[in-house]
């Protein structure tokens, strides 16, 4: 049982924080088409986020009550106990970097969702169905921004090849379980991830060709990991004192 | 009895029918195919509980609490008393369960009506061959400008006849 909340605590951390992090473009997007694009984005993220904590929540209240709710999960715990993978705390910087961390998660959740949908547990099998035509969405749009952007200017393209040199060594901590993720595996409702990075490989060398992207990925930066045990970085301290504020000032507090 | 339970929740049906979207007010809940199931658990005591169980049309839709409300505040003023709606996401919502009527109804809001399903749900690039017909001219020499409109259920398009922005709702 204890595995199975650490898993969904997991899948839904990673959908909230990226979810935030899109939702800082909103009223600040390149242009208005694409604010909405990445606010609807965030939107899908954090409807899935909220199924999954809903599911927590009720596993955690069984037998036992403890009052956990949604919103608790959400606001109400602390850094350490957030199970998001690096990747997805990582700040926007410029278009480019947003798109590609976008393009990465996308790609990975697309197949991750597509295995969950088997998964023994009927509610987590049933979220990823749901999400998965969002998600289905959600990596068209980011691939084919790769692209442009890739295959676009001298500028866009520098822009492009800056972010992978950011971004690539978060990218082994998606395809490294945790232990609650080996066991969830283990157990049939989880899903092996190291087994998905096969294909997200082949998925993400297909849209760098196209981008016209250096598709050798030596790492300039030693891989980083640990966010799926709770041992994160400054961002997400940061993120969480904004998305928190409130509720820990103003306990219970609605609107 | 069994008749009776019947006509019970075919009444409850059609008074959804009266529960607009918040978002797209000219579709019902029912146009919209998010009602699954009316259920009456003991109908032979006098304790009538009502059971809806609607499913979102995304994970993410705001309307779905404003929806719950609304059929609830409905039944309410039928003199229904025990009230549950209740949630269920497997089978997923899917832009086929819309009812035809619907579709003509999005249309004549100045919403193009979803496809069927097989042309769009699939992660090609930068595909335009699907045909979406414009809402107000009815050309079909339209191009999409965003896969994400004003709400998460809709894309945005311009038709290139009459020149003028619309939205889609998008295949799902």
């Amino acid at each position: 049982m204890k595995e199975l909340i650490n898993y969904t605590l997991h899948l839904a951390d990673d959908s909230l924080i990226l979810g935030h992090r899109n939702s800082e473009w909103t009223g600040h997007g390149p242009i208005l088409e694409q604010d909405i694009a990445i606010s609807n984005i965030a939107l899908d993220l954090i409807g899935q986020a909220r199924n999954f904590y809903q599911y927590a929540s009720t596993l955690i209240n069984n037998p036992t009550p403890k009052y956990a709710t949604e919103d608790t999960l959400a606001y109400l715990r602390n850094t350490n106990e957030f199970k998001n993978c690096l990747l997805v705390e990582q700040p926007n910087g410029d278009w480019a970097k947003t798109i590609l961390r976008q393009f990465f998660f996308s790609a990975y959740q697309f197949h991750l969702y597509q295995h969950l949908q088997n998964s023994r547990d009927g509610t987590l099998a049933a979220i990823a169905e749901k999400s998965l035509k969002e998600v289905t969405y959600h990596l068209r749009w980011s691939s084919e921004w790769v692209i442009r952007l890739g295959d676009g200017t001298e500028e866009s393209h520098s822009r492009m090849v800056n972010a992978v040199d950011d971004l690539w060594m978060f990218t082994d901590e998606l395809f490294q379980p945790a232990l609650y993720e080996l066991l969830a595996a283990g157990e049939g409702f989880g899903v092996n991830v190291s087994s998905l990075k096969n294909e997200w490989l082949k998925k993400v060398k297909d849209i760098f060709d196209e981008a016209t992207l250096p598709t050798s990925f030596e790492a300039k930066k030693e891989p980083s990991s640990g966010g799926k045990d709770g041992k994160h970085s400054e961002h997400l301290e940061k993120i969480l004192a904004e998305m928190q504020f409130l509720q820990r000032t103003y306990p219970n507090s609605e609107w | 009895m069994i008749e009776e339970k019947k006509i019970a929740e075919e009444k409850i049906w059609r008074l959804l029918e009266t529960v607009m979207d918040p978002e797209v007010p000219v579709l019902s809940v029912i146009d919209l195919g998010i009602v699954r199931a009316v259920k009456i658990d003991d109908y032979a005591s006098g304790e009538r509980g009502i059971e809806v169980i609607i499913t979102p049309t995304y994970s993410g839709c705001p309307a779905m609490d404003a929806i719950s409300m609304n059929i609830r505040m409905v039944l309410l003023e039928q003199g229904y008393k025990k009230i549950k709606i209740s949630s269920v996401l497997s089978p997923a919502w899917t832009t086929d369960w819309m009812s035809e009527y619907g579709k003509e109804k999005l249309k004549a809001f100045g919403i193009a009506p979803p496809t069927a399903k097989q042309q769009v749900c699939h992660t090609a690039l930068f595909h335009d061959g699907e045909a979406i017909q414009c809402p107000h001219c009815h050309s079909y020499h339209t191009k999409l400008v965003s896969q994400f409109g004003s709400t998460a259920c809709k894309a945005l398009y311009v038709c290139e006849n009459c020149k003028e922005p619309f939205d889609y709702f998008k295949c799902h």
